[in-house]
């Protein structure tokens, strides 16, 4: 396969600031050198690049986009282009880096005591320790506000009782962000779980078909005791977890490309060598077609990507919008390597070529972060007022 | 220990190379340009050598258009110190003409670098010369394809590799030496390095690079391949292949 080149129809390398590009071009040759030859392997037997951490720690990829205890500091756009350039290679390690920054550094950042922050994001920051995000319960995903994991206080601790369900990164993590309904008040709160707690477990959930390359794990706490310095006092209700799923929604726009440069790349280069009925099928117009679709969409998702970026930067883009990127470019990102998989025609169903490891991966991506669907209706409200949720 | 490592932006060797409608300069519309590879390995080497140290100040030169100055925040973000970007946007530069430039700018140098490092040589025009020719005008010592380099007491050691070995040579600071594959793996520019890198000093000016005195008259691609052809079937065939290659292709 030759080099990666990415695509870019519209120039909108012209829209970045030089040290975006360095970025971006920094992690997607990381991405050709240390992911692209092992991914395959990976994917097959189940199994996280955990050998990448301490490169991608030195990288600076985990929590790029935070300021301070040894994070790189990245404007959102730098952010988004290194998950772009991840997701070429595959979504379960884009997922991996995403969680360990966007939904672990980020609450306690944002939501934590300097003394939380102090003890644990230089740490992450290095990769020496790796974090989980548990929210999502096996009976509550879209409606996380139904969560039936419940803490107590008892003394100087809390206590928790529940279980969640999906989460990446939780049988190797250290460190798990748990949200749980804290009681009397009954209100969400987010407490910090370290691995080795007793009463705490996250066996690996086995059997899956979609982001092999990234562990997804349940998370169990029984009578789990935690001190009571390990409560995130910055913030309450529900808006803590949306607020960090809100960042990584936004990842997962620009990751979203990245999987459709490196499906469309692969289809075009394959259709140009592959002859049937003597010429290249690259010259047939169903799939010129295709091809056609696919740059359009790629372009349409960098523009939304780059503006939602520049919004962010600038304090002013909200949930919705972030919704309308999220929803769009992972909705496309899937279409794309189903298109992909079928320019490949039978040599797409091996893992020889990349198409279907993204197709199976994108399943989990549009469904994660908020279903497609669940966008559809914060798309749906904003647009109209009325909720549809219930 | 101060170190200046001379880098040239090339076209990334991936790159289909075009001739331009002038017949001797290449079509630059599309190519992705990169540091020379030879000079990354110069690059990192400075870098560690200034990390064994633990202090010094690591150089980064280069001569070019203004796009040039990409090179030089490339190599900050891997974490060299400062740059000088001579500006000059003449295409096919004589490699004598060069090296004066780069000779004299040391000269003209406060604070003179104690090792100067090239890459063994630019895969755009491979004319291998630059350093050796640098180190001839300022009559320093000089030693090329460095593999291998250990610093002790104003001395280096280095390893250069040659036809069924290594040769060890130690050579007296000041020197130049020309790096080359094997020396050691350049690091990644990191993201802390590349936001960092703005803040470094790059010192920019007109190159005023001597008149060239051998000029690229033209270009060509190269011949056609000609097709292969096929010997026979077979272990029959091996004769037939053995003379071939013998007579033919004079391989064996």
């Amino acid at each position: 396969m030759r080099e990666f080149r990415g695509v870019d129809f519209y120039q909108i390398d012209a829209l970045l600031s030089e040290e975006e590009r360095m970025v971006r071009d920094t992690v997607r040759e990381f991405v050709s050198d240390r992911v692209m030859p092992i991914i395959e392997e990976c994917f097959r037997e189940g199994r996280f690049p955990t050998h990448l951490v301490p490169a991608m720690a030195e990288l600076g990829l985990f929590g790029a986009n935070l300021k301070g205890y040894g994070c790189a500091g990245l404007s959102s756009v730098g952010y988004g282009l290194i998950l772009q350039e991840l997701e070429r290679g595959d979504s379960g390690v884009r997922s991996a880096v995403s969680v360990q920054g966007s939904l672990c550094m980020w609450p306690i950042f944002t939501y934590g005591s300097e003394a939380q922050k102090e003890r644990w994001l230089p740490r992450m920051a290095r990769g020496e320790v790796i974090g989980c995000f548990g929210l999502t319960e096996p009976d509550h995903g879209s409606d996380p506000g139904g969560m039936e994991t419940r803490a107590v206080r008892k003394g100087d601790r809390y206590v928790i009782n529940g279980t969640k369900r999906w989460i990446t990164n939780g049988t190797i993590a250290d460190l798990a962000v748990v949200w749980a309904k804290l009681q009397p008040e009954n209100k969400i709160r987010g407490f910090l779980v370290e691995k080795g707690t007793p009463g705490f477990s996250a066996p690996e959930i086995p059997r899956k078909w979609s982001l092999r390359a990234s562990v997804t794990s349940d998370l169990i706490l029984e009578d789990c005791e935690v001190p009571a310095g390990n409560l995130l006092p910055g913030v309450e209700g529900l808006k803590g977890p949306l607020g960090c799923l809100n960042n990584a929604r936004f990842g997962i726009a620009w990751g979203a490309i990245g999987s459709m440069m490196a499906t469309y790349e692969e289809a075009v280069e394959y259709a140009k060598h592959r002859v049937q009925f003597d010429r290249p099928i690259a010259g047939f117009q169903l799939t010129q077609a295709k091809f056609a679709d696919m740059l359009t969409e790629i372009t349409k998702a960098q523009l939304l990507a780059l503006r939602l970026g520049r919004l962010k930067d600038a304090g002013q883009a909200t949930p919705a919008q972030v919704s309308l990127a999220k929803r769009n470019n992972v909705y496309w990102a899937l279409e794309m390597a189903r298109m992909g998989r079928q320019v490949l025609g039978a040599s797409g169903i091996t893992d020889e070529y990349q198409a279907g490891r993204h197709m199976a991966n994108i399943e989990s991506v549009i469904t994660y972060e908020g279903t497609h669907e669940i966008h559809t209706l914060v798309l749906g409200q904003e647009i109209t007022g009325l909720s549809a949720f219930k | 220990m101060n170190t200046l490592v001379c880098a040239k932006r090339v076209p990334d060797t991936a790159t289909k190379i075009k001739i331009g409608g002038d017949s001797r300069t290449i079509d630059e519309a599309g190519i992705q340009w990169i540091i020379n590879p030879y000079d990354e390995f110069a690059i990192e080497e400075a870098l560690r050598l200034k990390e064994k140290a633990g202090k010094g100040e690591v150089t980064v030169l280069t001569i070019g258009p203004a796009d040039a100055g990409q090179t030089i925040r490339s190599a900050l973000a891997m974490g060299a110190d400062k740059g000088i970007h001579l500006k000059d946007d003449a295409k096919n530069r004589d490699p004598s003409a060069i090296a004066r430039a780069i000779a004299r700018t040391v000269q003209e140098m406060a604070a003179k670098p104690d090792l100067i490092l090239f890459g063994r040589q630019a895969v755009d025009d491979q004319s291998l010369t630059v350093g050796p020719m640098v180190a001839t005008l300022l009559e320093l010592p000089c030693v090329t394809d460095v593999v291998k380099l250990e610093m002790a007491d104003g001395k280096a050691t280095v390893s250069r590799e040659i036809e069924g070995g290594h040769e060890i040579v130690e050579v007296d600071l000041p020197a130049v030496l020309s790096t080359n594959k094997g020396l050691n793996e350049p690091r990644y520019a990191s993201l802390k390095g590349i936001m960092a890198a703005k803040k470094k000093p790059i010192e920019t000016r007109d190159a005023a690079v001597p008149e060239d005195r051998v000029t690229v008259r033209k270009m060509d691609y190269p011949p056609e391949r000609k097709g292969g052809r096929v010997v026979g079937t077979g272990v029959e065939a091996v004769p037939e292949l053995v003379r071939l290659l013998r007579e033919e292709a004079k391989a064996l």
